[in-house]
């Protein structure tokens, strides 16, 4: 069976002449399975959410994809009609954004809106829409007497799990999350968590989860990809990811969060800035920021792929065999 | 080249705290006469920081926790209470004189470095304004002791940037710009609002080390003020934990991390994301995110209907700050 999403060598760009003036992801491969989540970490404008947006067919010009492809359940995305696509969205696959508290009509109740996108895939009240919306509610934890409330009713941590709730209303097999707690108290953030962590075993949904707290993700997330410049520069099961960080930047990302506890230490971060993708450096492109840059390769030759575990990439100079054969 | 913006006035052997509140009280009306509710933003804080000290201001978005720093800065006039900063009481009612004075004293770093910039001013313009307005630099003086600054936060070389506006900075470049802003006026005291929540998480460690070493160089007092616990530890010398409009807690910052006594401490330390902790299994944070209200805050403890300790007499009375170690005290009745 093939799994739930497979990515393959994608790369997308954005501009309208060829070749595009940004290359926002390069040659991305992943795959998600049924009832995983997998995280995807990295700075703002490391093409993250241009990977989710292309990988759940919403990606709208000028950024489109310049090579590979993307699969759900086998079936290529690129090959269906605007019309299947749209027959796709919210049944199988579902999408919650960053600040999506704002997603919902402030002048309509929230079952009225509810009612709107079910009817939009064939389910009317006839069929039971509110019964199968309510008990979505429940699902999500928010009391059933809000169902009739308007958005500016709800809290800003219950109008995230409305928005939840509108996205697997139709139980969709497949749900991206685009920084869904960032703009919530960590409290409220904890309990979103939660709810999503146990929906996901209950109603066995795979999950893309888009952040760029790292360790948030090493906590829920199976399986972690971390993205720099466009390219995932390291993939590993989410244990494993922090206990033995292999690219020099996801460890510098970890040393980006100062701890909770223990003794209080300096932290340096990451120096200097990310690389302008209009006009990304050669070689690796974490190369001018690198600590354990080797002069001399890591400028000049694209990184290889090692594998230092069955499920754990890096895409680094340090591990590549051929390490040192560069000249 | 000689330094043209000196120290502040070396006070060392003044042992006033630089900034000291006592039953600090900001109440804000809303809604029409007839129906007027009364916001408790602010309720009877006491706190002091000391001279050179880093005090890390934590809780959630309607604790109070920006309504203090803007009270402090005389942005909003306090309901009731007192303020003094190095020992010197603000009048409730301050002459011009004497506000322009305390707000040279007491500079503020905001949240957003997108909106705390006037777009139509350049960087020299916005970091210049505070020097002549206050009068601390001649006007010939002026373009030398702004390339300092922007030096000291890191915007080198200070010439390249002394033209450009705010929209051709990223927000890391904006938030110093801020930082130089606030450090122009020569204070004695430094309030950061979240001045890094906005930012990638690459760039806030380095503009929260970039606040440590010119609090340190300058022996600045810093009030940060962060819902991240872990950037509080990193910061504060000492923490305080606000909740609806209070102090809940308050101790040196590795006690209060290891050792957390209030209920909502625990409750905070146990929500932050770390890769520490396993999945908490145990913790279930289901129905505990809700915010008080704060038109109809409860006689007693504000925290007890989400506390899993809650007792009788929680709800009967507001418990007091108790010492619960040496320099450390939680307002809570476990500890009564």
């Amino acid at each position: 069976m093939p799994p739930l999403l497979e990515i393959s060598d994608l790369t997308i760009g954005y501009g309208w002449r060829l070749p595009p003036s940004v290359v926002a992801v390069r040659g991305v491969s992943l795959t998600v399975g049924a009832g995983e989540i997998v995280g995807i970490a990295g700075e703002s404008g490391c093409g993250k959410t241009t990977l989710a947006l292309a990988s759940a067919g919403l990606l709208d010009p000028p950024g489109r994809v310049l090579s590979g492809s993307v699969s759900y359940q086998g079936t290529d995305l690129a090959l269906l009609s605007p019309d299947e696509l749209r027959h796709l969205h919210l049944a199988e696959i579902s999408m919650v954004f960053q600040a999506s508290m704002n997603v919902l009509n402030p002048i309509m109740r929230i079952r009225d809106q509810f009612h709107d996108a079910m009817a939009a895939h064939g389910v009317h009240s006839s069929d039971g829409a509110r019964q199968q919306a309510e008990e979505t509610f429940d699902l999500v934890k928010i009391p059933r007497r809000f169902f009739d409330a308007y958005p500016h009713q709800l809290s800003g941590g219950m109008r995230q799990r409305a928005v939840i709730a509108l996205a697997i209303v139709l139980r969709p097999k497949l749900l991206f999350l685009d920084e869904p707690t960032t703009a919530l108290d960590v409290v409220v953030q904890r309990s979103i968590l939660q709810t999503l962590d146990d929906l996901r075993h209950q109603l066995g949904f795979g999950v893309v989860f888009i952040t760029h707290d790292l360790s948030l993700l090493v906590e829920i997330a199976d399986r972690i990809a971390i993205m720099y410049a466009g390219a995932v520069v390291e993939e590993a099961p989410g244990r494993q990811l922090y206990e033995k960080p292999c690219h020099p930047y996801t460890t510098a990302l970890m040393s980006s969060f100062p701890p909770l506890g223990g003794p209080r230490q300096r932290l340096e971060g990451i120096p200097g800035q990310p690389p302008d993708l209009r006009n990304p450096p050669k070689g690796c492109s974490f190369a001018p920021r690198c600590p354990e840059v080797i002069t001399g390769t890591c400028e000049t030759v694209d990184p290889p792929t090692a594998w230092r575990d069955r499920d754990h990439r890096v895409l680094c100079h340090l591990y590549g065999e051929q390490a040192g054969d560069h000249g | 080249m000689v330094s043209t913006l000196g120290l502040p006035a070396e006070t060392s052997e003044d042992p006033s705290p630089a900034l000291e509140v006592r039953g600090l009280t900001k109440n804000y009306s809303i809604g029409r006469i007839a129906r007027q509710k009364v916001v408790r933003a602010l309720s009877e804080v006491d706190l002091s920081v000391e001279k050179g000290e880093v005090l890390a201001l934590v809780g959630e978005s309607g604790s109070g926790k920006t309504t203090f720093a803007r009270t402090i800065a005389f942005l909003e006039r306090p309901t009731s209470g007192e303020i003094f900063v190095g020992g010197r009481a603000l009048p409730r009612r301050p002459s011009n004189h004497r506000l322009r004075e305390h707000r040279r004293e007491v500079q503020m770093i905001f949240q957003d470095p997108y909106s705390s910039l006037d777009p139509f001013h350049s960087v020299r313009y916005s970091v210049a304004r505070p020097l002549h307005s206050f009068g601390l630099v001649p006007r010939n003086a002026e373009r030398e002791a702004v390339e300092e600054l922007l030096d000291q936060v890191g915007l080198v070389p200070a010439v390249d940037f002394l033209r450009r506006y705010p929209h051709e900075l990223s927000g890391g470049q904006r938030q110093r710009v801020g930082i130089a802003r606030a450090l122009a006026a020569q204070p004695s005291l430094i309030l950061a609002d979240e001045p890094t929540s906005m930012l990638d998480v690459s760039i806030r460690l380095t503009i929260m080390n970039l606040l440590l070493d010119l609090q340190r160089s300058r022996s600045l007092s810093l009030v940060f003020i962060t819902h991240d616990l872990g950037a509080a530890n990193y910061m504060g010398d000492r923490i305080a934990i606000m909740y609806a409009g209070r102090i809940q807690e308050i101790g040196p910052a590795s006690e209060v991390m290891s050792d957390p006594k209030h209920p909502y401490t625990q409750l905070l330390r146990q929500a932050a994301p770390s890769p520490e902790n396993e999945r908490r299994q145990g913790t279930q944070f289901e129905g505990k995110g809700d915010p008080p209200d704060l038109t109809a805050l409860p006689p007693g403890c504000p925290f007890a209907p989400r506390c899993p300790f809650v007792q009788s007499r929680c709800e009967e009375a507001l418990p007091d700050l108790r010492q619960v170690g040496a320099a450390h005290h939680a307002r809570c009745v476990l500890y009564e």
